[in-house]
């Protein structure tokens, strides 16, 4: 300790007080626990108890329900809506695709707004999952010129097509790959999901997914309560908190209950197609075995089962 | 006189047989076209299609004063002085109202071979043009289908997408932008 060549903090610090820092910061944190449950305060408890909250693998099934009663009743306080939380299994023998007839998409955006209420999307500030992209027709599909951002009279405007892009639920995501806390990935249905609860919002899968699919809460939500979609799931459309990343689920609240995902029920032309990829007979599986199908960005082997086709 | 009425007599006779006759066809068609769409799918217990897009009021037709079945037709096409509404952009350089539409019984359509076809069903004249894409539609390639991707769905018929008198799409207005990330405060 009083080696002249220790010129750690710890060394440096007085040691006269008689207790160490780390004796201080435990004493402080039992000492803030012990008040929080003294005092009797609900609000400390929820505080506490959502911050010693587990991993959602790591949940059993009681403490998920307690974990989920917790949530519902913080989320009544927070929007004044009755939000049910379901923590619905994947199917067993079912992996979902998805197929986008890119000569059918017009660019109305209709599935991005369908999205946004939906998924319980904050609408200020706005960071929709679906990125729309106007390109030429003449160009092709060239992702280094395409126009998100275009605002005509109507659509589809002369000489452009539209490729819509939101998660692409890759079978190799390199976003669960950088996650540094396994705050996200995917599940047995193929689905890539995050736990809102676990991200630390380092935004390291934003960075490493290369569809711009992950999406980042810089401030608080803001959803109008008559427009709270009730119907949610844990892992997908409840409402997030700030500072953490979410994205597509392929509405995983409906999907897994059998239904289409809300983009394929509000797209006026039918260009989104939505089905079980391990079913031979399902429209999924026709188009890939009978259209020329494409995957975005195919030479950084992410695997992705959105696909991309041209239909007549 | 009496001659052209008891011929008309004939002609009505013979009309309400056929008729009689398209109409059980087409009963029998139905299960046939939906046993061919639940194919596609040996899970899905219940196949819907919508029902057809009518203006209110104007179907049936065949009770309305216009179409009663003894006023007679010129079947020459011409420029019709009612249903001024509708403007054909459909091939209308080769086809006009009485190519779809029977002349005979105006609640149904016939197809090229003469056979009557239910307004329900009408996929099946627009596939006599339009093959590849009936295909399509049957397996699900093309059109939009609702409901439950593992179960039970909602078809639309051609015709609740497409105007048959002006089929191509219209433009829309789209929704708006989104805001720029470094705009987000």
């Amino acid at each position: 300790m009083n080696d002249p060549t220790d010129i750690s903090p710890a060394a440096a610090e007085p040691q006269e007080l008689g207790t160490s820092r780390r004796e201080f910061i435990i004493g402080t944190f039992y000492a803030l626990a012990a008040a929080a449950l003294a005092s009797g305060c609900a609000a400390d408890q929820l505080a506490l108890d959502e911050f010693v909250q587990k991993h959602f693998k790591d949940l059993t099934p009681d403490e998920l329900k307690k974990t989920i009663a917790r949530m519902e009743k913080k989320y009544w306080e927070e929007y004044g809506a009755n939000i049910k939380i379901n923590a619905t299994p994947p199917i067993p023998g079912v992996l979902y695709g998805y197929a986008l007839d890119l000569s059918r998409c017009i660019g109305c955006r209709r599935c991005v707004y369908g999205c946004i209420e939906e998924n319980n999307q904050s609408r200020n500030p706005s960071t929709p999952w679906i990125t729309v992209l106007e390109m030429d027709k003449e160009g092709g599909v060239d992702l280094a010129n395409a126009d998100a951002f275009y605002d005509h009279e109507q659509v589809p405007a002369p000489g452009k097509f539209y490729m819509p892009v939101a998660c692409q639920h890759c079978e190799n995501p390199p976003c669960v790959k950088v996650c540094p806390v396994e705050a996200t990935w995917k599940e047995p249905d193929g689905i890539v999901v995050i736990d809102y609860n676990w991200c630390i919002g380092c935004r390291c899968c934003i960075t490493a997914c290369p569809y711009g699919a992950r999406h980042f809460n810089w401030s608080t939500p803001i959803i109008p309560k008559d427009q709270i979609n009730t119907n949610t799931e844990y892992l997908g459309n409840r409402p997030r908190p700030r500072g953490v990343v979410e994205k597509c689920t392929w509405c995983i609240h409906r999907v897994r209950k059998g239904q289409y995902p809300k983009c394929v029920e509000v797209c006026p032309v039918g260009a989104r197609k939505f089905g079980n990829l391990l079913d031979p007979e399902s429209e999924i599986r026709y188009i890939l075995e009978n259209k020329r199908v494409l995957i975005l960005k195919e030479e950084l082997n992410t695997q992705p089962k959105f696909f991309y086709y041209y239909g007549l | 006189m009496f001659k052209i009425r008891s011929t008309y007599w004939l002609v009505a006779g013979l009309v309400s047989l056929v008729v009689a006759g398209c109409s059980t066809q087409t009963e029998s068609y139905r299960h046939f076209g939906n046993s061919a769409l639940s194919t596609t799918k040996k899970t899905e217990t219940l196949v819907a299609v919508a029902p057809p897009p009518f203006t209110d009021g104007v179907f049936p037709c065949s009770t309305s004063e216009c179409h009663k079945p003894t006023t007679k037709v010129n079947k020459v096409p011409h420029d019709v002085v009612f249903h001024a509404d509708i403007e054909l952009h459909h091939d209308e350089k080769n086809r006009w109202c009485l190519d779809c539409h029977d002349t005979a019984n105006r609640n149904f359509l016939h197809l090229a071979d003469g056979r009557l076809v239910d307004f329900k069903e009408s996929y099946r004249l627009c596939g006599q043009c339009h093959g590849p894409v009936l295909r399509a539609w049957k397996a699900g390639e093309h059109g939009k289908r609702t409901g439950s991707w593992s179960g039970a769905k909602e078809y639309r018929l051609c015709v609740s997408c497409h105007d048959p008198h002006a089929p191509h799409f219209k433009p829309l207005k789209p929704e708006r932008p989104p805001i720029h990330q470094e705009m987000i405060k």
